[in-house]
């Protein structure tokens, strides 16, 4: 019942590296985690990769395996075809540090920029009521085993270093949610907080953080969409957003939420009218790095946010969805190929290799 | 040389060596005091072991049965114990369990709720009320991130205040201490690598707390991860600490056996709990043979009587699967030793047969999941292959009970958790760990901050220990005519697993003790290939004399202790001996060797002894120990006649 089977495996650090072919054997049940610690126990001792809990209960196992991320400890071997390759490498949203392992503080960073719990002042411990009901929204989210595959699997910021700084990604749009959504919880910006510091516009609901959820949480559906709809109201209000159509650049009228974080005031007028291409950032940082790209004076199209039904509420879940497949990250009024001249992609360092 | 060796140098009061439960819980605690304060983990932040404990933690608030309280939760873990626990632990955690459990909420966790919006409590093996709070089947998950959560809200305080996250409290993820630094017999600092870049790093502290877990690593079958090597065991006996209780070591009885890759991997308690029977391979519910007459009283004689229990609890006796699980490991043992066992060498866990699909898709949620994931089991349609896992280590750091303070001589050293040893005697309750670790994890950081506090003059770190501390890192890197690290820990295991297992007898421990001294010898010249950076197999090769250490203070003990209790089971002395029960083992360090000292255990205080029935001490108590207790209870008596 043990065959040997081929795995390519990505072999290297920040300064470069390649896929490596090994022959290993394979047995009955195992999953691709157990195949890297038998190399790791023969043919490449200091092959270097993160596991703690095998059981997927830590979140630490995440790689990209042929080219799809996923967790090293439950991709079971026997969903292989049984002469396919395995091609296994590293996360690739965030920088190598050697082999499988990445460097994830970006996720860490974020997590401290999201603001914590709220607890009232008013209720003693011990004396906190919740309904069951009540906290079980909040609950899917902590779910969370922090594997980050939400993270590296999101088109924002997958090959786009420049959108990092504004964007937290889906793992902390989900942490907004589930504080918004705590039955005690005393802070009740959360909403405008996501849209205004956490970069909850650029996300175009395409859904794939979903897909890769290991805790199959319902990122984009219960986490996302909710936390926009409130902000949409009034965000991408149609007559609003109309209006900021005809204005002259760099007189948008601003119709988002201003931010509550000292030291960060942001005026109008630095922010200009351009969006970068993957949504409706208004940190002027953001802006000027991501008009560094290659292309970056070309009018980038507003994102275009689903239209709202008379409720001004999005008309989206999985289930009621006018398309067969999530909206297109590159807007949906958009036909490929693009013309090369529209482009404005921006080779990321980490595609050299 | 050594000298040219970088090192990054940091300057903390208190340094907290572990980012699990009882680790973070310390660091929170320390910062609270004011305290500036490191974290140090092996792992990435929040993935500490801690994230595994599936089942709940145990804290007597009554929420489910109003009849719950301290008394009753002390009595359960005595007794789940068997009476070796040190008393004053048991006491503190029984108190301060609801209290430490309620300011989670304060941090923003979200446990499951009862119909009046209280935190709900669940069943689980030994506790006779349900006790233990709860989050689905993720309860370490929700400890371990709603701390975490916590820490980066002092973070943001910090950050208000000062400008800086790290202004107070920092954590350093995926960094390895390997010695720690003395002053005299005062502790002066830690010392350790970078994973990721392998370059060393130096904190000086007057004051450290060990959180660093257990020593599951050392046995072949575990539901431990690589990180519990013994670290924290093997510090503080370096640092010229003793540990205690280290012949007890919890095999959790239903551990997955079959497909091979999950072997293991825990089934929770709260499947037995919640409905789930263990049969063997006729078929038989096997259990009801294996009812110790200590419990008898408790447990139910037929299945029917057992099967009302978990609609009416008052007025039926519990099913016998439900017992303290080294009773259950040992009858599986048993079974499976008969012939009775499954094709993997397990017995079977069925609930499918007794709980509808979607009652067990709601109760079991994770482990619905991962059984699903994978090994392709559907839980809710076959019954599942089970059988004993290394799982948790009783012994430990022997503390002082109120402050965490280690023994020994050696100050400014402090354990809590896993690491620390006496609060679970010979046996640990399920769901008494979490709250252990939340209960002595405040308790260590507060002391340890006004130890820190108490100093009047900061403790040096000599450089010339420093000095020694790197050449011992960089040996394995050094030496390429040793043995794999690899081919080191699977030799390891397999003396452990064969010859320190389960089921213990006297030959086999001795032969295990020379063959650990071969091994100590070949561990000592362990090589290992590669660099610096994020190096597995050097990393391994720095654990192993942990792990070594560690697995010889156990062997020691277990041929020591002549009788079985708890989680130590010699077939050479298959009963209880109340003898034994006055008695700690007690290991320390005497340069490179282990030497083991008997220990009389502390005297339970009159107040606290005289909540159990005669009877029942019966068990555990020597004659003159009894004869004081009835003087004790004649004192009351005349008390009240009074
Ligand atoms: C599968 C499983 C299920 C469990 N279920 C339950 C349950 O339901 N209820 C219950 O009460 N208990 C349960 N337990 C037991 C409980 O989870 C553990 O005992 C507890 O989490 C230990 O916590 P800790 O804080 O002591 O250490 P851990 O959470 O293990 O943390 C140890 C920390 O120390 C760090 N560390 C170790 N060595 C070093 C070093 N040399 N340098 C730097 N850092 C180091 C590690 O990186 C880690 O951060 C379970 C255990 C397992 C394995
Ligand atoms: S739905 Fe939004 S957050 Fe999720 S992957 Fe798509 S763009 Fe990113
Ligand atoms: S939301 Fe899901 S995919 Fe994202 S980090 Fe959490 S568990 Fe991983
Ligand atoms: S090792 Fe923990 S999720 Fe894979």
């Amino acid at each position: 019942m043990s065959a040997k089977r081929q795995f390519r495996i990505w072999r290297g650090d920040e300064t470069g590296g390649d896929l490596q072919d090994y022959m290993v054997e394979v047995n009955e049940g195992e999953v691709v985690l157990d195949v890297i610690h038998r190399l790791q126990a023969t043919d490449a001792p200091d092959l270097a990769c993160r596991w703690n809990c095998k059981a997927g209960k830590c979140g630490s196992c995440s790689m990209e395996i042929n080219g799809k991320p996923r967790l090293g400890c439950m991709t079971r071997m026997s969903t292989f075809g049984d002469d396919e390759t395995v091609t296994v490498t590293p996360l690739r949203t965030f920088p190598v540090i050697r082999d499988l392992v990445t460097d994830v503080s970006f996720n860490y960073v974020k997590a401290r920029e999201t603001p914590a719990f709220a607890p009232p002042a008013d209720v003693a411990p011990g004396d906190y009521r919740m309904q069951q009901v009540d906290v079980e929204r909040s609950q899917e989210f902590r779910k969370c085993i922090e594997c980050f595959l939400c993270q590296t699997v999101c088109h924002v910021v997958r090959d786009h270093e420049e959108n990092k700084q504004a964007f937290s990604g889906p793992r902390y749009f989900i942490r907004a949610a589930e504080l918004d959504m705590h039955p005690l919880d005393t802070k009740t910006d959360r909403k405008e907080y996501a849209q205004a510091e956490q970069g909850l516009g650029f996300c175009n609901i395409t859904k794939c953080c979903t897909e890769v959820c290991p805790e199959h949480i319902k990122i984009t559906d219960n986490g996302i969409i909710p936390m926009k709809e409130r902000v949409v109201d009034r965000r991408y209000d149609p007559l609003v957003w109309l209006g900021s159509k005809i204005f002259r650049r760099g007189e948008t009228p601003q119709t988002s939420v201003t931010t509550a974080r000292p030291g960060t005031a942001t005026s109008g007028s630095a922010r200009g009218g351009l969006h970068s291409h993957s949504g409706g950032s208004h940190d002027p940082r953001a802006e000027a790095q991501a008009q560094r790209g290659v292309n970056w004076d070309r009018e980038v199209p507003h994102p275009t946010a689903p239209a709202v039904d008379d409720r001004g509420r999005l008309p989206l879940t999985e289930l009621t969805f006018d398309r067969a497949a999530a909206p297109s990250p590159f807007g949906d009024d958009v036909t490929f190929p693009l013309p090369p001249e529209h482009l404005n992609f921006a080779h990321p360092e980490q595609d050299k290799h | 040389m050594t000298t040219t060796t970088r090192i990054a140098r940091h300057h903390y009061d208190v340094v907290v060596i572990g980012a699990g439960g009882a680790g973070l819980r310390a660091a929170i605690e320390a910062r609270l005091a004011g305290k500036k304060t490191a974290i140090i983990s092996k792992s990435l932040f929040g993935k500490a072991h801690t994230v595994m404990a599936e089942g709940g933690a145990a804290a007597a608030m009554g929420n489910v049965n109003s009849r719950d309280n301290w008394q009753v939760h002390f009595r359960d873990t005595m007794r789940g114990g068997k009476f070796l626990n040190n008393f004053r632990m048991a006491e503190l955690h029984a108190k301060e369990s609801p209290q430490r459990i309620w300011e989670l909420e304060t941090y923003g966790a979200l446990f499951d709720r009862t119909k009046d919006g209280k935190i709900s409590q669940r069943n689980f093996g030994g506790h006779e009320y349900p006790r233990l709070a709860h989050v689905g089947d993720r309860t370490g998950l929700e400890l371990i991130r709603t701390l975490q959560q916590k820490i980066v809200s002092l973070q943001q305080e910090d950050q208000r205040e000062f400008g800086s996250y790290d202004a107070r409290i920092r954590v350093f993820s995926e960094t390895t201490i390997t010695e720690l630094m003395l002053d005299g017999d005062r502790i002066a600092g830690a010392f350790g690598y970078y994973r990721e870049s392998g370059e060393f790093i130096l904190f000086e502290a007057p004051a450290v707390v060990l959180a660093t877990g257990g020593v599951g690593r050392s046995y072949k079958v575990t539901s431990n991860s690589w990180e519990y090597t013994g670290d924290g065991h093997a510090l503080a006996l370096r640092a010229g600490a003793t540990l205690i209780n280290m012949e007890f070591l919890q095999f959790h009885p239903t551990g997955m056996v079959w497909p091979p890759s999950v072997k293991g991997i825990l089934v929770t308690e709260s499947v037995r709990g919640d409905g789930g029977v263990l049969k063997n391979s006729d078929g038989k519910r096997f259990m009801f043979d294996y009812v110790p007459d200590v419990f008898r009283k408790q447990y139910a004689e037929t299945e029917e009587e057992a099967d009302r229990w978990y609609t009416d609890p008052d007025n039926n006796r519990r099913p016998p699967e439900l017992l303290p699980r080294d009773e259950v490991a040992r009858a599986i043992n048993s079974e499976v030793k008969a012939g009775r066992g499954s094709p993997a060498g397990g017995v079977f866990l069925d609930i499918a047969s007794r709980r509808s699909s979607d009652e067990i898709r709601r109760r079991l949620p994770s482990m619905y999941h991962q059984f699903k994931e994978l090994a392709d089991v559907d839980i809710t349609a076959e019954p599942m292959e089970v059988g004993p896992t290394c799982h948790y280590v009783m012994g430990g750091v022997e503390v002082d009970p109120d402050s965490g303070a280690a023994f020994g001589h050696v100050r400014g050293l402090f354990a809590a958790g896993e690491v620390s040893g006496g609060m679970h005697g010979s046996n640990r309750l399920g769901g008494n760990s979490l709250s252990d670790l939340l209960v002595f994890g405040k308790r260590a950081g507060g002391h340890a901050a006004s130890y820190a506090d108490g100093l009047d003059a900061r403790p040096r770190v000599a450089v010339n220990a420093v000095e020694a501390a790197v050449e011992t890192a960089l040996a394995p890197l050094q030496r390429d005519t040793g043995e794999s690290p690899y081919t080191l820990q699977q030799d390891l295991q397999a003396v452990m697993g064969d010859l320190v297992g389960i089921i213990r007898r006297e030959g086999e421990l001795a032969d295990a003790l020379v063959r650990l001294a071969e091994l100590r010898e070949r561990v000592a010249k362990v090589s290992a290939a590669g660099g610096r950076r994020y190096n597995p197999g050097w990393h391994l090769a720095l654990d192993l004399r942990n792990m070594l250490v560690v697995s010889e203070c156990t062997a020691k003990a277990a041929l020591e202790r002549q009788e079985s209790r708890g989680g130590h089971t010699r077939e050479d002395y298959p009963a209880m001996e109340p003898k034994w029960r006055q008695v700690n083992l007690v290991c320390s360090l005497d340069g490179d060797t282990v030497q083991l000292t008997r220990k009389p255990l502390p005297k339970m205080r009159p107040e606290l002894i005289g909540l159990f029935d005669r009877a029942e001490l019966a068990k555990y108590l020597t004659d003159e120990e009894l004869a004081d207790f009835d003087a004790l209870v004649a004192d009351a008596g005349e008390a009240d006649n009074r």
